[in-house]
C-alpha cells in the first residue's frame, strides 16, 4: 500500500542530539549487527577485503565543520537514519507497495518480497535514508527496529532500537512523537528540537537537537572578581595564608 | 545522478516510440498495409525496446508485475499502466490498419492521448521528485512530451509539424538548462537546511561517513565539469534540434530525413545524458558534493 | 489500515546467549554474544556490566567480523624464507613448542637475559612477567613504556593512581570537567557515558586538545592548544588560582605534603625515625608526624629555616614566567581566555561546591559529618604525556587538581581500587639475574631514589631496554619502544631471544617503521641475523609476522579464558571492586591455542618453578587451571570473586569458580561502602574495607605528594651526593628536569631541529570506530576508515594552494612521506594530524594488495625516530622522557610541500606473502 496513511495511532522516532554525539559509530555497527541477523535479508558487503569495499548500511555518521562568522570553527558529528516522515515521498513513489508508512505506529518499512528494485524511493528520499543492497537488490532502510521495539523475547526495557540501546553517550532517544510526555517530545521542546530540509516538506518525524552555543568562556580581564590577587609576592601571601589559617 | 544506460535509452526511445504513435494514431501519415506494418513496428519497437531496457535498470525484473499495483499514488506504477494500456490499444488500432485497412477511428485516438499520456506519467516520474530540484519543474514534462512529439513527428515524416515541434523542444530545451542551472540554489535545500546547523555558521562537510563508496554516491553523485557539459550542450542542441531543422528546410529527400532522423537521435541520447548526469540529487550536500 | 503486510514482531533472537568480555580493545566491556546454530549471530553490550552497563562501541559490535576474519592464523609458523619475505612452513604445536624450548632452555640455564620477552597491550601482564620471573630474564615488560607510562607514573608519584583507566570523574556530581589530550583512552564506553550523563545535566566540558574532533568537538569550549605545551598552560592556572587565594587550605594541610617540612639543605623532607613526614602543628607549634592525632598541620610553618613543601610551591609558580601573558605566544592561548578558565575553575570549585550528608572517619581518627564537594573534575591521556616533558606535565595537572581539593571528593577525580595505592607500597624493580632460577622479584615498579636503579655492578644497564636507569630513572613500566634498537646496536649487550606477544612491532607500534624492519632483517658479518631468534605470538596476519622466525598462532578473544585481573589493569568503578573474564564461548576452528596456556606449557618444559609440580610434571593444564588455582600470595589468586570465603575477595581457591563467573555474566563486583566513597586515601572505613578485600596487607593511609622526594634524590645524586652516581652527561638533564616540583621545559625534538624549517608539529588520534592495526581486518570498520588522510588547517591549505585530494610531501628531520590531505578549520594553526594505525603494509591482514589502507592509507611512524637527532656527542639519547622513557610521540615537528599524487602513499614496501589467504568478496553474515 503505497498511499500513505491519513494519521497514524502512534509516532515513533527519534531524537539525535548533536550536542552529544561524539561521532563514534557505534550506532552504526550495532544497526549494522541487528538488521544484517533479523528483518528481511542481510546487509551485504560486497569486496569486503578488497579495494573498494562496499556495504549496505542502515545508519551513517557523517561530520561537519561548522564555522561562524566570528569565533573558531567547531565539528559537530551527525549521525543519520530514516526520518520516517509523515509525508514520505519515497513511500508514494514506490510502484509496488514495498515501501509502507505503517498506520498504527507510523515506520515507514519496505517490504522486502514486494521489491523490485527500481530505486525510486531512494530518489525520492532527499535523506539518503535508503540503500539498495548490493546482493539482494531490494532497498534497505532503517526499520525503527520494529522487530526489537514490540519483541516479547525481549525484556521491557530492550524494547528499543538497536543503536539507541547502544549508544555510549546517550545521543540517541526513541519515543512516541504523539504523547505529548514523552520524554522525546520533552526534548524536542526544551531543546528546540529542528527538522531537516524542511522546505523538502517531508515532515520528519526524527528530531535533531542542534548543539549548544559554543565557545561563551570568552576572556576576561585582570580584575574580575574571581581571580583578584591576594598576594603578589610569595612573603606577602604567605602573610595573606596565616590570616586564612587563623579563620578556619 | 548517475547517467544509467538503461534509463537514458528507455526514456529517449519509448519517448520516440510513443511520439510516433501519437501521430500514427491520429494517421499522420495515413497508411496501410505493409509501410503502415513498417511505421507501427518502428513505433512499437521503440516503445517497447525502450520499456524492456527500463527493466535492465529493477533490481528484481523477475517481480516487474507486481510494478502495476500503486497507480493510486505511484508516477512508476501508472506509466507502467499507460504503456500496456495504450500499446494494447495501439496494437488492437495497429492490426485494423495493417492486415485488414480498417480504422478504428476512437482507438487511434484513444491511442494517441494515451501515448501522450504514457510520456508525461514518464516524465512525472522524474518531475515529482523534490529531491532533484533540477527536475521537479513543469519543464520537464514539457520536455519530454515535446520532445517526444518532435520525434514522433520527424519518424512520421510530418515536416511542418516536425519544424514546428523542433522549435518548439529546442525553447524548452533550452529553458530546461538555463532554470536547471539555478534549480538547486532556488530549492532552498543546502547543506545548511540539511544539518539544520546554518544559525551557527556556514557548514562543510568535513569527514564523510565511509572512506569508501556507497549506493548513495555511486547512485546520486556525478559531477560533471562544467566545461564538459557546456560544450556537450551545444553539441546536443546542434545534433537534436538544428541539424533536422536545417536538413528538414532544405528540400525533402528521405536520406536527408534519414540523416536528420540520425541526428536527432544522437543528439536526443546526449540531452538526456544530459538531463540525468546533470541533475542534482540534495543528498550529495550531505556528502559536500553536488 | 489492512493491506499491509504481516510483519512478525517478535522474531526469535537468538538459541542462546552468552556472556563474556569485549577485547575489541582494552576498555573490557561485557557483552552478550548470542549464538545461532553454534555461530556468533549478534553482540551487544551486557547490561549489568559495571564498565559499560549495556552499551557497547562501534568496534565492540564488529565483533563478529574480527572473529570471522579471514587474517586469522590457522596453524604454528616455522619460517622457511628469508625474515620479512612471510614465507612460513605450517607445523604442529609439538614441533613448535620443541623449537621453543631448544632456544631458550640454553638461555635460561646461562644467560637468562638472553631472552627479552616483551609483551603488547595484552591483559595478563600479571600472568606473562610472573613467567618472565620464572624464567629469571630482566628482559621483561609490556607496552607501557611506548604507550602512556608518564601518565601512570606520575599519577601514582604524586597521588597514588592516576588518570588512564586507574581512575575516573565523579560524573555524577561533577559540574565542570576539563578534558586534556584525549581522543579515546582505554575508558572509550564510560567517558562516553560519562560525557553523556554530564551533558544531560549541562554541566560545562572544557576540552584542551590541538584538535577539534570527538569529546573536544563535544565540549563547551575548545581550547585549541599548542602541541607539548600542556604544562606551561596548567602552570598558569596554578599560578592564577594560588595568587587569587582559590584553593583548599584545609585539604592541602591536612592531606596532602603541602605542610610537609622541606630540609633546607638536602631538599628531601624532613622524616621522623618511622620515616614519616614531618609537619608543624599549628596549635601546637610542635614538629610531629603528619599522621599524629589531631594535628593541624600547618602550611606556612617555618622550622629552623626549613620551609614547607607549600612554600616552595608559592615561590615558584607565583613568579611572572607562568603568568598569562608570558605563556600566552607559547601556549597558543589568549592571556584573557586563560584567565576565563581559570576563574571559571575557581568558580565552579568555591561557589558551586555542595555536601554530601554523609559521615567518614580520616586516618587521624577525626570524624567529618559531610563530605565536601569541588565540583570540577580532569581528565587526561596520551596528549600530555606522549611528550618527552610528559611526567612533568602530567604532575603539574595532578598539582592543579590537589590545590582544588578536588582528588576523591565529591564532584572531583576518583580513583578505582586497588588504587589509591601510593608509590611507596608498590613493588621496586628487580634485575638480579641467576642462571637457571627465577629472576629475584618482580620486573617492574616503582624506585625511590639512585639505589633502586636496574644497573649492573659496572654501572650499565641491567635490561636491555635501559629501564630504570640514568637515562630513564623512573621508567615503571619499561621500554618496548628501545629493545629491537637496542638488541641490534647490542647496546647495553647482545640478546639471543626475542620472544614477543600481541604487539606490532614491524609497522605501527614503533617509531621509526623503516629502521626497525632493517633492524630485524639486518645480518652480522657471519650471516646471522644480528637478533638471532626471534618467537611471536599473534592472532592475525599482522606486519610483524613476518619478521619472526616462529609464529604461535593464538586464539581469538571469543575462543580462549582470559582473566581481567585486579592483580593487572583491572576494570573496577570508583564505587566498586570488580574483576572478570573470558571464556570460550565459540571453540577454534583451527589448530590455534590461546597464548596463556601456550605459556603454562612452555613453562612447564622448561621446567620453570612455578610451572611444575613436585613431580617435574606440568602444574598447569591450561590458563583455565592457572587462573583458578594460582596464588600470588597465601588467599589471593588472579581472580578475587568467589574463593573459598565467598565475596570476600579473598579465600583459597575454589574450582568452581569459572562457572560462578560464567554464571554472573563474566564477572565479579564487590562495592564500596557509601562511608568509604570518597577520601580513599585518608578515610579509614575504605582502608580497612580495601585490607578486607585483600587490596592492601594493611591499612595505608598517605599524603599527596606534591613534592615527590624520590626525584629529589636523583638531582642530588647528579649533584655529585651518595655513592651511586650518573654518568657525567647526563648530570645536568637530571638535574634540570627531576624537579620535585612540576616544571616546564620544551620538548627535546623542538631543540634540536630547526624551528624556522620544521615548522609544524604532527600528530595521530585514535578513531573511536578502530583498534590499532587490528581494525582493518574488519569489514565493517575498514568501510568507516579505509585511507586516513592528513589533516591540515584551512590557512595552509590556503597558503599551498592545497585542496581536499591533494598529496603533499610531509618531512621530518628522519625521513619523508607522501600522503594525501584533507582541510580542516577546526584545528591548532601550527598543527597537522592524521588517523593512528589505518596504514597496512601490502599483502598484510587477508586484504587485498591494492587495498586503500596499503594505497592511500599511511603511518607517521615513519617520520618519527626512536632516537633524537645526533647532537654530535656519539651517543644514542632516546627520544624518550628523561624521567619515565616515555616515548615521545608527539614531539614530531614537520615541514609540508605539495607535490604531484604518487601511484601509492609512500614510502611503499614490497608486498608480503601472505600465511593466509583473503577473504571471501562477498559477506552475507546473516546467512552464514
Ligand atoms: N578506538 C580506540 N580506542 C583506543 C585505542 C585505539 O586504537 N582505538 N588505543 C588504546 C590505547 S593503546 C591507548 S594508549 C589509548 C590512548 O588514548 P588517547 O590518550 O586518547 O590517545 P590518542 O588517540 O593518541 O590521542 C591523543 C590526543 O591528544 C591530543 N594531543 C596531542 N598532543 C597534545 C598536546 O600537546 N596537548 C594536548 N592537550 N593534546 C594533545 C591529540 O590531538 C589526541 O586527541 O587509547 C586506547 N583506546
Ligand atoms: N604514530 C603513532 N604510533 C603509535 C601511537 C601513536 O599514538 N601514534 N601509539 C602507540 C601506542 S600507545 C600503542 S599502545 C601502540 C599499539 O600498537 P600495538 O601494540 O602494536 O597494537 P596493534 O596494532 O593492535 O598490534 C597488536 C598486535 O596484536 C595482535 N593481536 C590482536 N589480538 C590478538 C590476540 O588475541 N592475541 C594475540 N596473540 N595477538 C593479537 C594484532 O594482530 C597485532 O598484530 O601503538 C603505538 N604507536
Ligand atoms: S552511537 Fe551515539 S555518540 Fe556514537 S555516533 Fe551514534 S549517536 Fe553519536
Ligand atoms: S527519510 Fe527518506 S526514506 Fe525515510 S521516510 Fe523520509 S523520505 Fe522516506
Ligand atoms: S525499490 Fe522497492 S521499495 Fe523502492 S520504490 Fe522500488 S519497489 Fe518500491
Ligand atoms: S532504529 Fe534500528 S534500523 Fe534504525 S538506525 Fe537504529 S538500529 Fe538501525
Ligand atoms: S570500548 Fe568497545 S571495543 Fe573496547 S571493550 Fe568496550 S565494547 Fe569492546
Ligand atoms: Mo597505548
Amino acid at each position: 500500500m503505497t498511499t500513505l496513511p491519513e494519521k497514524t495511532e502512534r509516532k515513533l522516532g527519534l531524537v539525535i542530539d548533536l550536542d552529544t554525539c561524539v561521532g563514534c559509530h557505534a550506532c552504526v555497527i550495532s544497526c549494522k549487527g541487528w538488521n544484517t541477523e533479523n528483518y528481511g535479508s542481510p546487509l551485504a558487503d560486497v569486496d569486503a577485503y578488497g579495494e573498494n569495499p562496499v556495504g549496505t548500511f542502515l545508519n551513517r555518521v557523517h561530520s561537519y565543520e561548522v564555522t561562524p562568522d566570528e569565533g573558531t570553527s567547531q565539528l559537530v558529528h551527525f549521525p543519520k537514519s530514516c526520518l520516517h516522515c509523515e509525508d514520505a515521498p519515497c513511500v508514494t513513489v514506490c510502484p509496488t507497495g514495498a515501501s509502507y508508512k505503517r498506520s498504527e505506529d507510523g515506520i515507514v518499512l519496505v517490504n522486502e518480497s514486494d521489491c523490485i528494485g527500481c530505486g525510486l524511493c531512494a530518489w525520492a528520499c532527499p535523506y539518503g535514508a535508503r540503500e539498495m543492497d548490493g546482493i539482494e537488490k531490494v532497498m534497505k532502510k532503517c526499520t525503527l527496529c520494529v522487530d526489537r521495539i514490540y519483541n516479547e523475547n525481549l525484556e521491557p526495557e530492550d524494547q528499543i532500537p538497536s543503536c539507541v540501546r547502544t549508544c555510549p553517550a546517550g545521543a540517541r532517544h526513541f519515543g512516541d512523537f504523539n504523547d505529548p510526555d514523552s520524554q522525546v517530545n520533552k526534548l524536542v521542546l526544551e531543546r528546540g528540537g529542528m527538522d531537516l530540509m524542511p522546505e523538502q516538506q517531508t515532515k520528519p518525524v526524527n528530531k535533531y537537537l542542534p548543539p549548544r552555543p559554543k565557545d561563551t568562556l570568552g576572556e576576561i580581564d585582570i580584575l574580575a572578581p574571581l581571580l583578584k590577587p591576594v598576594a603578589e609576592k610569595p612573603d606577602t601571601f604567605i602573610g595573606w595564608l596565616n590570616k586564612q589559617l587563623d579563620k578556619i | 545522478m548517475h547517467p544509467s544506460p538503461s534509463v537514458i535509452i528507455f526514456t529517449a526511445l519509448s519517448g520516440l516510440g510513443f511520439g510516433l504513435l501519437v501521430f500514427l494514431g491520429l494517421k499522420m501519415p495515413d497508411v496501410t498495409g505493409v509501410l503502415a506494418f513498417i511505421f507501427f513496428v518502428i513505433g512499437f519497437g521503440l516503445a517497447v525496446g525502450g520499456l524492456i531496457s527500463s527493466t535492465f535498470h529493477l533490481g528484481r525484473p523477475e517481480r516487474s508485475l507486481k510494478a502495476f499495483k500503486q497507480w493510486r499514488s505511484s508516477w512508476l506504477s501508472r506509466e507502467a499502466i499507460a504503456a500496456v494500456f495504450t500499446l494494447s490499444v495501439m496494437a488492437v488500432y495497429a492490426i485494423g490498419r495493417i492486415f485488414f485497412d480498417y480504422d478504428i477511428r476512437i482507438l487511434g485516438v484513444v491511442g494517441a492521448i494515451m501515448s501522450i499520456v504514457t510520456v508525461f506519467t514518464t516524465s512525472m516520474i522524474y518531475a515529482q521528485l523534490k529531491s532533484i530540484p533540477r527536475w521537479n519543474t513543469k519543464l520537464t514534462p514539457a520536455y519530454f512530451l515535446s520532445l517526444s512529439l518532435a520525434g514522433g513527428a520527424l519518424l512520421a515524416g510530418q515536416i511542418t509539424f516536425c519544424l514546428l515541434l523542433l522549435l518548439i523542444s529546442g525553447i524548452i530545451q533550452l529553458l530546461v538548462w538555463i532554470k536547471g542551472d539555478r534549480a538547486l540554489a532556488l530549492s532552498g535545500t543546502t547543506i545548511e537546511s540539511g544539518t539544520g546547523l546554518g544559525t551557527i555558521g556556514r557548514v562543510r562537510a568535513f569527514e564523510p561517513p565511509h572512506t569508501g563508496t556507497n549506493y548513495l554516491l555511486k547512485e546520486f553523485v556525478h559531477i560533471v565539469g562544467r566545461k564538459h557539459s557546456a560544450k556537450l550542450r551545444i553539441i546536443a542542441l546542434i545534433l537534436m534540434i538544428g541539424t533536422p531543422i536545417l536538413l528538414l528546410s532544405l528540400s525533402f529527400s528521405h536520406f536527408l530525413a534519414a540523416l536528420s532522423v540520425i541526428s536527432h537521435i544522437s543528439g536526443l541520447f546526449i540531452s538526456r545524458w544530459l538531463f540525468f548526469a546533470e541533475a542534482e540529487h540534495v543528498v550529495g550536500l550531505y556528502y559536500g558534493k553536488r | 489500515m489492512t493491506d499491509q503486510p504481516y510483519l512478525d514482531t517478535s522474531p526469535q533472537l537468538s538459541d542462546e546467549i552468552r556472556k563474556t568480555t569485549c577485547y575489541m580493545c582494552a576498555c573490557r566491556c561485557g557483552i552478550n554474544v548470542h549464538i545461532k546454530n553454534d555461530k556468533v549471530a549478534y553482540i551487544e553490550g551486557n547490561k549489568e556490566h559495571p564498565v559499560n552497563q549495556g552499551v557497547l562501541c562501534a568496534k565492540g559490535s564488529a565483533g563478529i567480523m574480527q572473529i570471522n576474519a579471514p587474517s586469522k592464523l590457522k596453524s604454528p609458523l616455522k619460517r622457511v624464507g628469508p625474515r620479512g619475505s612471510g614465507q612460513f612452513k605450517e607445523i604442529t604445536w609439538n614441533e613448535a613448542l620443541n623449537l621453543a624450548t631448544s632456544w631458550l632452555k640454553p638461555i635460561r640455564e646461562e644467560n637468562p637475559e638472553k631472552l627479552a620477552f616483551f609483551t603488547g597491550r595484552d591483559q595478563s601482564q600479571s600472568f606473562t612477567s610472573f613467567w618472565a620471573q620464572n624464567f629469571g630474564t630482566p628482559n621483561y615488560a609490556a607496552h607501557g613504556g611506548f604507550c602512556s607510562v608518564n601518565m601512570a607514573a606520575a599519577g601514582i608519584y604524586t597521588m597514588g593512581g592516576a588518570f588512564w583507566e586507574f581512575g575516573q570523574p565523579d560524573w555524577d556530581h561533577t559540574k565542570l570537567f576539563m578534558l586534556f589530550g584525549v581522543a579515546e583512552d582505554h575508558d572509550s564506553n564510560p567517558i562516553k557515558m560519562g560525557i553523556g550523563k554530564i551533558k544531560a545535566k549541562g554541566a560545562r566540558i572544557i576540552g584542551v586538545n590541538p584538535i577539534r574532533t570527538g569529546y573536544s568537538a563535544v565540549a563547551d569550549d575548545w581550547v585549541g592548544i599548542t602541541p607539548g605545551t600542556d604544562g606551561l598552560f596548567i602552570m598558569s592556572l596554578i599560578h592564577l588560582l594560588l595568587k587569587a587565594g582559590k584553593i583548599d587550605l584545609v585539604y592541602l594541610s591536612q592531606f596532602t605534603n603541602a605542610p610537609a617540612l622541606v630540609d633546607n639543605e638536602t631538599g628531601l623532607l624532613l622524616k621522623d625515625a618511622d620515616n614519616k613526614e614531618l609537619v608543624i602543628d599549628q596549635k601546637s607549634g610542635k614538629l610531629v608526624a603528619f599522621d599524629t592525632k589531631n594535628v593541624q598541620p600547618n602550611i606556612t610553618a617555618n622550622h629552623k629555616g626549613n620551609q614547607t613543601v607549600f612554600y616552595h610551591m608559592i615561590e615558584k609558580y607565583l613568579s611572572d614566567e607562568f603568568s598569562p601573558e608570558a605563556v600566552s605566544e607559547r601556549t597558543g592561548i589568549k592571556a584573557g581566555r586563560i584567565r576565563a578558565i581559570a576563574a571559571e575553575i575557581a568558580r565552579v570549585a568555591f561557589e558551586e561546591s555542595f555536601e554530601i550528608d554523609q559521615e567518614w572517619t580520616d586516618f587521624r581518627g577525626n570524624k567529618h559529618k559531610k563530605m565536601l564537594a569541588r565540583p570540577v573534575s580532569f581528565h587526561a591521556m596520551r596528549g600530555i604525556s606522549a611528550h618527552s616533558n610528559g611526567f612533568q606535565t602530567c604532575r603539574a595537572l595532578h598539582v592543579l587538581q590537589i590545590i582544588l581539593g578536588t582528588v576523591e571528593v565529591p564532584g572531583g577525580f576518583r580513583f578505582k581500587p586497588p588504587y589509591p595505592k601510593p608509590s611507596s607500597i608498590h613493588p621496586k624493580p628487580h634485575c638480579k639475574v641467576t642462571p637457571g632460577a627465577p629472576l629475584d622479584g618482580p620486573h617492574l615498579g616503582f624506585v625511590h631514589g639512585p639505589d633502586d636503579l636496574c644497573l649492573k655492578e659496572d654501572g650499565t644497564p641491567a635490561r636491555i631496554d635501559k629501564a630504570f636507569t640514568w637515562e630513564n630513572p623512573m621508567s615503571a613500566h619499561g621500554l618496548m619502544h628501545m629493545v629491537i634498537s637496542n638488541a641490534h646496536a647490542g647496546d647495553p649487550y647482545k640478546i639471543d631471544t626475542l620472544f614477543m606477544y600481541m604487539a606490532n612491532m614491524s609497522w605501527n607500534s614503533s617509531m621509526n617503521t623503516k629502521g626497525v624492519i632493517e633492524m630485524l632483517t639486518d645480518k652480522n658479518d657471519s650471516g646471522d641475523y644480528v637478533i638471532p631468534h626471534i618467537i611471536y605470538s599473534d592472532a592475525y596476519s599482522s606486519e610483524m609476522v613476518a619478521y619472526a622466525d616462529l609464529i604461535l598462532p593464538d586464539t581469538t578473544y571469543l575462543e580462549r579464558h582470559d582473566c581481567i585481573s585486579l592483580l593487572d589493569r583491572p576494570i573496577c568503578e570508583a564505587d566498586a571492586v570488580a574483576d572478570s573474564i573470558r571464556w570460550p564461548v565459540i571453540a577454534p576452528d583451527r589448530n590455534v591455542r590461546g597464548f596463556q596456556s601456550v605459556l603454562c606449557d612452555l613453562g612447564a618444559r622448561l621446567k620453570l618453578p612455578a610451572f611444575i609440580d613436585n613431580d617435574g610434571n606440568a602444574r598447569f593444564k591450561d590458563y583455565a587451571d592457572y587462573i583458578v588455582n594460582h596464588e600470588r600470595k597465601p588467599g589471593i589468586g588472579p581472580l578475587a570473586g568467589w574463593r573459598s570465603k565467598e565475596d570476600t575477595g579473598k579465600g583459597s581457591p575454589n574450582p568452581n569458580q569459572l562457572n560462578q563467573y560464567i554464571k554472573n555474566g563474566g564477572f565479579w563486583t564487590k562495592h564500596i561502602p557509601k562511608n568509604a566513597a570518597y577520601y580513599k586515601p585518608w578515610n579509614l572505613d575504605y582502608q580497612n574495607w580495601a585490607v578486607d578485600t585483600g587490596l592492601y596487607d594493611q591499612p595505608q593511609p598517605y599524603l599527596f605528594s606534591l613534592y615527590v622526594e624520590p626525584m629529589r634524590k636523583f638531582q642530588l645524586a647528579a649533584l655529585g651526593h651518595g655513592k651511586i652516581q650518573p654518568p657525567e652527561h647526563l648530570r645536568d638533564r637530571i638535574l634540570k628536569s627531576m624537579d620535585p616540583l612540576p616544571i616546564w621545559y620544551p620538548p627535546f625534538e623542538e631543540t634540536l631541529v630547526d624551528k624556522d624549517e620544521f615548522t609544524l608539529h604532527a600528530l595521530t588520534q585514535r578513531p573511536m570506530a578502530m583498534y590499532h592495526s587490528w581494525g582493518t581486518q574488519n569489514a565493517w570498520l575498514r568501510q568507516i576508515h579505509g585511507v586516513n588522510p592528513l589533516y591540515i588547517p584551512s590557512k595552509l591549505m590556503m597558503s599551498h594552494s592545497l585542496k581536499d585530494g591533494d598529496w603533499v610531501k610531509l618531512t621530518s628531520v628522519n625521513g619523508s612521506i607522501t600522503v594525501p590531505v584533507a582541510e580542516m578549520a577546526a584545528l591548532n594553526e601550527r598543527t597537522v594530524w592524521t588517523w593512528n594505525a589505518i596504514g597496512k603494509r601490502k599483502g598484510t591482514w587477508a586484504l587485498d594488495k591494492n587495498a586503500p589502507e596499503a594505497t592511500k592509507g599511511f603511518l607517521l611512524n615513519h617520520l618519527i625516530h626512536e632516537l633524537l637527532p645526533p647532537k654530535g656527542d656519539g651517543l644514542r639519547w632516546a627520544n624518550s622522557d628523561p624521567i619515565t622513557g616515555q616515548a615521545a610521540w608527539f614531539d614530531l615537528r614537520v615541514k609540508l610541500e605539495k607535490t604531484k599524487s604518487p601511484s601509492s602513499s609512500e614510502p611503499t614496501f614490497p608486498e608480503i606473502k601472505s600465511p593466509v589467504e583473503k577473504g571471501s568478496n562477498i559477506i552475507l553474515q546473516g546467512q552464514s
